[in-house]
């Protein structure tokens, strides 16, 4: 047992000194895996954060929300549907919700505009997000001017500006009174844009749901669950999208290893060469080729995945932000919650050190098996 | 089809697995047609060069396909998400009917490219390479194997769909109704316990007398083999009920859970590790008469015993700590 493992160290002993004799050629191997693994551990750190900031966030989404379907598009539902129902057995509760989009011609940002029932809000004042309150310079005092349906002006007092801890959800939103929200869009009285219920057992959430759709055929229940799902799938299928467009780039790197594998120099046939005619096995050497793989492996792995974490979790992913974020005039800016779980390093692992592994087995049983003196004879 | 990273990753290692096991195929079977260690020729040399490759190849084979066979339940567990009424691997899996096929494959050939492994490293001690042909005869049942998972692994990420919000919603309760509930058939738990411990004590037994006088290592490997079956039984049927402390909770692939301290990893690396040994003794029996192994094979026999005596002890420890402390107790 001791002596096989003083048989691995002295290898690996070996095996670092030659790496190091080797610099430059290494180097640039080590840096082209770097950036391979850099690139693709940011991705997929990048959409897992992302995934778990949707999933928190939803996670104080209403159970079911009822949408009233017309010709296939969502229309106002009747509020006498929240009294009807609210009597289905199951229902703890359901709340008419009035909310909207304003278009802002000033700067070409669009609001998330919401009736509040809060009485602490005054009648013509109103609630912002702070990426509302930056995009119009607004401070809590000042009066938000907004264009109403017929072009009438609407005046509304800041009333307080909310924590950008809650950016990502509400940077872009406008709460105001009912009659304020009525008056800004003209939204016809006993309609709201959609019903919120809350259940009160979980599992009969899908039966409650068949229940209203079946006593209104014209309604589309949606529930938490299935927004979730959707969300998921859809940061999934970002990332492979992405993942998949990457997929070039981790080829070219596999066929430069394999080029790198395959092309031997002079020195180093020589150096095999010599091993061999002093008694070295081709287990041995192969060992040593072993041990080179993992130690440019790991160093690369590692320090890609260190420098990731940093690009992602540090500077937001600047690089992919574009691409998986989505878009908009008033993105809120959020520092992502670095999480890094075992799962997306073994993912990464598999997608970076596995093929390399595979891409250089045959170049190193070639190296390996090269008899000492056609070797030396280079 | 989902494309996600680790659906990706799957899928590339599965191309891999098979393209390499079918290029050491073909040298095995190139070498085992044209073997003769008393020539010298070129063929021969050539051949024998080649067997550091295919022998290579199988190893990292078998280390890809463990991490593999890890990373699919988990991803598996990760996906369960996107179908609605599945709450774990169990229903993942259950999706459509690739799933299990691809996982129980997946075992079965780990279990081959370790026992293949086994034979590698014995027919390496003997300077004459005396199994070569059982090895690469063994080879040729193991690749078309490995293609075969990587065909069922294909057909079923392609036949996945997550259940997402459609325009019109009435079609996903009509599915929900049919939900992949992922209820594995269990087997009564007071039976399974008496197998379970039985089958641990007569594997202990052999063992013991295998690993002291070096005989009846067929009725050990069979031992270990069967026990092996067993324990995977009993796992859904009685071990993970004390572990989750639920009377009806049977899922053989929550026990990786963060949740219950992923003990599974440490229960399923033990009986792997265990089983592959113990079979592996098994299928060295017939060469303990081969000229150059006699000095040689029963001491790795022993050895393997020994692994499997150490791993199955363990894997009997946790189940026994787990049952006395468990919050569940079964009548």
């Amino acid at each position: 047992m001791k002596r096989s493992l003083e048989r691995h160290l002295n290898i690996l002993e070996f095996t670092l000194a030659s790496l190091l004799r080797r610099r430059g050629k290494n180097l640039s191997l080590l840096a082209m895996y770097l950036l391979v693994v850099f690139i693709l551990a940011s991705l997929l750190f990048f959409v897992a954060a992302l995934k778990r900031e949707a999933a928190i966030i939803l996670n104080d989404a209403p159970d079911m929300i009822v949408q009233r379907l017309m010709a296939g598009r969502q229309d106002l539902v009747p509020v006498r549907y929240a009294a009807e129902i609210a009597q289905i057995r199951g229902v703890a509760a359901v709340r008419p919700r009035y909310w909207g989009y304003y278009y802002d011609t000033l700067n070409g940002a669009n609001y998330t505009i919401m009736a509040s029932d809060d009485p602490a809000l005054p009648p013509e004042s109103a609630a912002i997000g702070s990426g509302v309150a930056k995009a119009r310079n607004l401070k809590v005092g000042d009066l938000l001017p907004l264009t109403s349906y017929n072009r009438a002006p609407v005046m509304l007092e800041i009333h307080s500006i909310f924590s950008s801890s809650a950016d990502l959800i509400a940077a872009d939103t406008i709460l105001m009174p009912p009659a304020d929200f009525q008056k800004l869009f003209n939204f016809p009285n006993s309609q709201a844009t959609d019903l919120a219920v809350s259940v009160r057992n979980p599992q009969e959430l899908p039966t409650v749901a068949a229940k209203i759709a079946s006593q209104y055929p014209d309604s589309r229940p949606i529930l938490k669950r299935e927004i979730q799902r959707t969300y998921q799938s859809i940061f999934d299928w970002r990332g492979g999208m992405t993942l998949m467009v990457l997929t070039s780039a981790l080829l070219s790197f596999i066929i430069f290893a394999w080029d790198k594998g395959t092309g031997l120099s002079a020195e180093e046939r020589k150096e095999i060469g010599i091993l061999k005619s002093i008694g070295w096995e081709t287990s041995d050497v192969l060992l040593l080729k072993f041990w080179e793989g993992i130690v440019i492996s790991l160093t690369a792995f590692l320090l890609g995945v260190v420098l990731a974490y940093g690009h992602v979790f540090f500077l937001s992913a600047p690089l992919f932000a574009q691409a998986l974020k989505g878009w908009s005039v008033l993105y809120p800016s959020f520092q992502l919650v670095p999480v890094v779980d075992l799962y997306q390093i073994t993912v990464l692992f598999f997608l970076t050190v596995v093929p390399y592994t595979a891409a250089t087995i045959i170049p190193c049983w070639r190296a390996a098996t090269i008899d000492p003196d056609t070797a030396m004879r280079y | 089809m989902i494309l996600q990273p680790a659906v990706l990753a799957l899928l590339l290692i599965a191309l891999l697995v098979s393209g390499m096991g079918m290029y050491a195929g073909y040298y095995g079977i190139r070498i085992s047609g044209a073997w003769a260690p008393a020539s010298g020729s070129e063929l021969q040399l050539e051949l024998e060069r080649r067997t550091y490759l295919v022998s290579t190849v199988m190893s990292y084979i078998l280390s890809f396909e463990l991490m593999s066979l890890f990373l699919f339940i988990y991803t598996a567990e990760e996906l369960h998400t996107l179908f609605a009424g599945a709450m774990c691997a169990a229903g993942t899996l259950a999706v459509n009917s690739f799933g299990y096929p691809t996982l129980l494959l997946k075992i079965v050939n780990f279990l081959l490219a370790g026992v293949w492994l086994i034979v590698n490293y014995v027919d390496n001690k003997g300077y004459d390479y005396p199994l070569i042909r059982v090895k690469y005869e063994l080879l040729n049942l193991v690749v078309p194997l490995l293609v075969l998972e990587s065909v069922l692994l294909c057909a079923y990420f392609a036949g996945v769909k997550p259940d997402i919000i459609t325009s019109c919603c009435g079609s996903l309760f009509s599915s929900e109704s049919g939900s992949y509930s992922g209820d594995l058939a269990s087997l009564p738990h007071l039976p399974m316990q008496i197998a379970f411990f039985s089958g641990m004590a007569i594997t202990t037994a052999s063992g013991l007398f295998f690993y002291v006088k070096v005989r009846a290592g067929y009725l050990f490997s069979i031992a270990t083999a069967s026990t092996f079956l067993i324990s995977a039984a009993s796992i859904i049927s009685f071990i993970c009920l004390y572990i989750y402390e639920l009377p009806t909770h049977h899922c053989p692939f929550c026990l990786l859970q963060k949740e219950y301290g992923y003990i599974g990893y440490v229960l399923y690396a033990t009986l792997f590790c265990g089983a592959v040994a113990g079979i592996g003794v098994g299928v060295l029996m017939p060469f303990r008469k081969v000229g150059s192994l006699v000095r040689v094979l029963p001491a790795i026999q022993r050895r393997l015993a020994l692994v499997t005596l150490l791993c199955y002890l363990l894997f009997t420890a946790i189940v026994v700590w787990k049952m006395a402390f468990s919050a569940l107790k079964l009548g």
